[in-house]
C-alpha cells in the first residue's frame, strides 16, 4: 500500500521502508523549537532526564518571543532560564530581543528548516513549516526536553486527509480565508490527529506566505501537520533563504486517504472566524454589523512580508476609524526592517497606527493590546478562544490582514473591497 | 490501578486558554498553575476539587495550544484521570508524558453527569459510575503508551534510554 507525503517523511526518519498509519514509531529530529514559555519547563524536564548536552548544538533552536521585551519580572525570570540555558549549551540558534521574531516566521526565514525534513516544537504552531514540504508538528514541553536529550521523538503514524485545490483565488483572498474556510467546513476537530496534506493545480497559485498561513492553522482543525509539495516557489524560496540540502518527498499515486476535499480557490470569499471557536466561520457577505473596538495584524499566521503589503494597500492615504485601536506588528526584524525600506512603516503611521517590534504580544493575551470586558477584536491571529486576547467577556475575530485593514478603517467589520474600489 | 473520585464534567473542545489562561503562563510552578485552572469557565473548580477527583468532557478536550501547563495545571489540582470522548493531539501525548491518565469512551463521556461518584481500572480501562451503578469500557492504552506510563512518564523513559547507552 502507497505511503502519504507524511508518512514517506516520516518512515525515512525511522529509518523503516514502509510505515502505516496508527503506528508508533521513534524517529530522528532535523530540528527542535521551544519558546520563552515552553523551553523553561522543557529545561527542567531535561536536566530531571540526567541528560547534561542537548544532542546538537546547531538543531536545537530557541525564540523568545512570546513575552518579550520582558513584559513583567515574572516573564523577565522565565526567560532568564532560556537566556542561560542557550548560553550554558552553546546554542547557536539562540534568538533573543532585538534578534527575535515569531517563531513560526523566523524558523523558515533563517533557513532552519527545508523540505523533506522534520521538526518537532514545543509550540503548537510548529505545523507551520509543512509549507515547505517539512514534517513538523507542535508537542509538548516533556517532549521537547526528550528531542533536545535523544534527537528523537515517538510519534504515532497520521492517517491523512487530502485537499484538492483548484481555482486561482481572488483580489484580497488570501492563505488565511482558505485555512478558516477549510476549519469552518471540518471543524475544530475535523482533521484530529490526521495530516492535512494539500495538492492539486491551486497550490502554484498560493504564495509561500499563504501557504505558511494554511499550514499554521492545520493544528486549529486538530490536525497533526499540514503539508504542501514541493515545487519551484518552494525551491526559490529555500535557495533564498538557506543553504541546507533539501528532500523532495511525494505522495504515492496509491496512498490513502481517509478523505479527499476539493476546493475550488476562485469561489472562496474573505471569511471571518466568530467568537469562540475558529470554525464559526461567515462570509463577508454574511458578517452583519459588527463594530470593532482593536485591529490586531500580526502573528505568526499572518505577520509575514505580503500581510505587510496588503495591510498597506489598503491603509495607504486613509486614517483608522478613532474608535479602533489599530496595533500593527511585523514577525521578525528582517520583515520589520523591510516595512521601513519600502515605505509601509510611514503609510502605518500615517493612517493612525502603531507598530511594534516583533512579538506574539496581544495574539495571546499576553501584552501589547488586551481587551476589556465586551470589546471586540479583529485580528490575523489564529485563535479566538474565550479570554483569548484578555477578559472573558471580550471577543476575537479572526480575518485576513486586508479584512483587518478594511475593518480598522471602517470602525466594524468590513469588505476590503467596500474600502479600495 | 484504581482511581476513584467525584465528578467535575465539561463540554465539547474544552481549549487550553480555558484549562490555564495564557496570562498564567509566565510561572511555572504547577500549585500556582491550579490555581487558575478552569477559571475561565468554572470559577468554583479549584475550591471544590479534592484530590482523586475525576474529570469528564465531551469532544476534543485540550484543544489549542502546546502548553503542557494544561494537564499539569490538571494533575495539580487533584484530577486523577480525565475522560473524554477524544483529545486533541498535543494535550493526548502531553498527558501521557507528564503522567495524567486519561481514557477515550464516548459512553461514559454521554452518561456521566456532574457530581457522579466514578472509579477508573487503568489496567483494563474499566470505568464504574458508582451513583448511577454503570459499567463503561474504554479502551485500554497502546502497548507503546504503556511503556511511557510504566515508566511513570516520559522523562523516567528517557532516562532509562540515556542509562542504558
Ligand atoms: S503568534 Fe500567537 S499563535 Fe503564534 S506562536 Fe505567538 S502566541 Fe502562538
Amino acid at each position: 500500500m502507497g505511503m502519504t507525503m507524511t508518512q514517506k517523511i516520516l518512515a525515512a526518519h525511522a529509518g523503516l521502508k514502509e510505515v502505516k498509519a496508527g503506528q508508533f514509531i521513534e524517529m530522528n529530529l532535523d530540528l527542535v523549537l521551544g519558546n520563552d514559555i515552553t523551553a523553561p519547563v522543557a529545561i527542567k524536564e531535561f536536566k530531571k532526564m540526567g541528560a547534561e548536552k542537548i544532542y546538537n548544538k546547531d538543531k536545537v533552536v530557541i525564540v523568545l518571543d512570546h513575552f518579550v521585551p520582558n513584559k513583567d519580572i515574572k516573564s523577565a525570570e522565565q526567560c532568564k532560564i532560556s537566556r542561560d540555558f542557550a548560553k550554558e549549551q552553546e546554542i547557536t540558534n539562540f534568538f533573543d530581543v532585538g534578534q527575535m521574531g515569531i517563531e513560526h516566521a523566523l524558523v523558515p526565514e533563517k533557513g532552519l528548516i527545508v523540505a523533506g525534513e522534520t521538526c518537532i516544537g514545543a509550540d503548537s504552531h510548529t505545523c507551520t513549516y509543512g509549507a515547505l514540504g517539512a514534517f513538523s508538528t507542535g508537542i509538548g514541553s516533556t517532549d521537547m526536553a526528550a528531542g533536545m536529550a535523544t534527537g528523537q521523538v515517538w510519534l504515532k503514524v497520521p492517517s491523512a486527509i487530502k485537499f484538492n485545490l483548484t481555482g486561482k483565488p481572488n483580489k484580497w483572498i488570501s492563505g488565511k480565508d482558505v485555512i478558516l474556510y477549510i476549519i469552518g467546513k471540518i471543524g475544530v476537530d475535523g482533521a484530529l490527529y490526521k495530516s492535512m496534506e494539500f495538492t492539486g493545480k491551486g497550490v502554484k497559485e498560493l504564495s509561500i506566505d499563504d501557504r505558511f498561513s494554511i499550514a499554521n492553522m492545520a493544528i486549529e482543525a486538530g490536525g497533526k501537520n499540514g503539508i504542501f509539495p514541493v515545487d519551484e516557489k518552494t525551491i526559490e524560496y529555500m535557495k533564498k533563504h538557506s543553504a541546507k540540502n533539501y528532500t523532495i518527498y511525494e505522495a504515492d499515486e496509491d496512498a490513502e486517504y481517509d478523505q479527499v476535499i476539493d476546493i475550488d480557490l476562485s469561489s472562496l470569499k474573505s471569511t471571518v472566524s466568530f467568537p469562540h471557536l475558529p470554525e464559526n466561520t461567515r462570509s463577508i457577505d454574511d458578517v452583519g454589523e459588527v463594530k470593532i473596538h482593536q485591529a490586531v495584524i500580526g502573528s505568526c499566521t499572518n505577520g509575514r512580508m505580503e500581510d505587510m503589503r496588503v495591510a498597506a494597500e489598503i491603509l495607504k492615504g486613509r486614517k483608522v476609524h478613532p474608535d479602533v485601536r489599530t496595533i500593527i506588528i511585523p514577525a521578525t526584524q528582517a520583515i520589520y526592517k523591510q516595512c521601513i525600506t519600502e515605505g509601509l512603516a510611514e503609510i502605518f503611521i500615517d493612517a493612525g497606527a502603531a507598530i511594534s517590534t516583533p512579538t506574539c504580544g496581544p495574539c495571546l493575551g499576553g501584552y501589547m493590546g488586551i481587551l476589556a470586558d465586551g470589546e471586540r477584536s479583529i485580528s490575523t491571529t489564529n485563535r479566538n478562544f474565550v479570554g483569548r486576547m484578555g477578559h472573558t467577556g471580550s471577543e476575537v475575530y479572526l480575518a485576513s490582514p486586508a479584512v483587518a485593514a478594511a475593518s480598522a478603517i471602517a470602525g466594524k467589520i468590513a469588505d476590503p473591497s467596500d474600502i479600495v474600489k | 490501578m484504581i482511581v476513584q473520585g467525584k465528578v467535575f464534567k465539561y463540554g465539547n473542545d474544552i481549549d487550553t486558554d480555558v484549562i490555564i489562561p495564557a496570562r498564567y503562563l509566565n510561572v511555572t510552578d504547577p500549585k500556582d498553575l491550579a490555581s487558575h485552572c478552569m477559571e475561565n469557565i468554572d470559577k468554583n473548580f479549584i475550591n471544590e476539587v479534592k484530590d482523586g477527583d475525576i474529570m469528564v468532557a465531551l469532544k476534543n478536550f485540550g484543544c489549542g495550544s502546546s502548553r503542557e501547563h494544561a494537564p499539569i495545571a490538571i494533575k495539580a489540582a487533584g484530577i486523577s484521570c480525565v475522560i473524554a470522548k477524544s483529545y486533541a493531539r498535543i494535550f493526548y501525548r502531553n498527558a501521557f508524558n507528564i503522567g495524567l491518565p486519561i481514557l477515550e469512551c464516548d459512553e461514559a463521556a454521554d452518561k456521566i453527569e456532574a457530581g457522579d461518584e466514578v472509579s477508573v481500572d487503568f489496567k483494563n480501562g474499566t470505568i464504574k459510575n458508582i451513583t448511577k451503578n454503570e459499567t463503561y469500557q474504554a479502551e485500554p492504552f497502546p502497548e507503546f503508551i504503556e511503556q511511557i506510563i510504566n515508566a511513570d512518564g516520559l522523562v523516567n523513559y528517557v532516562k532509562n534510554k540515556i542509562n542504558n547507552n
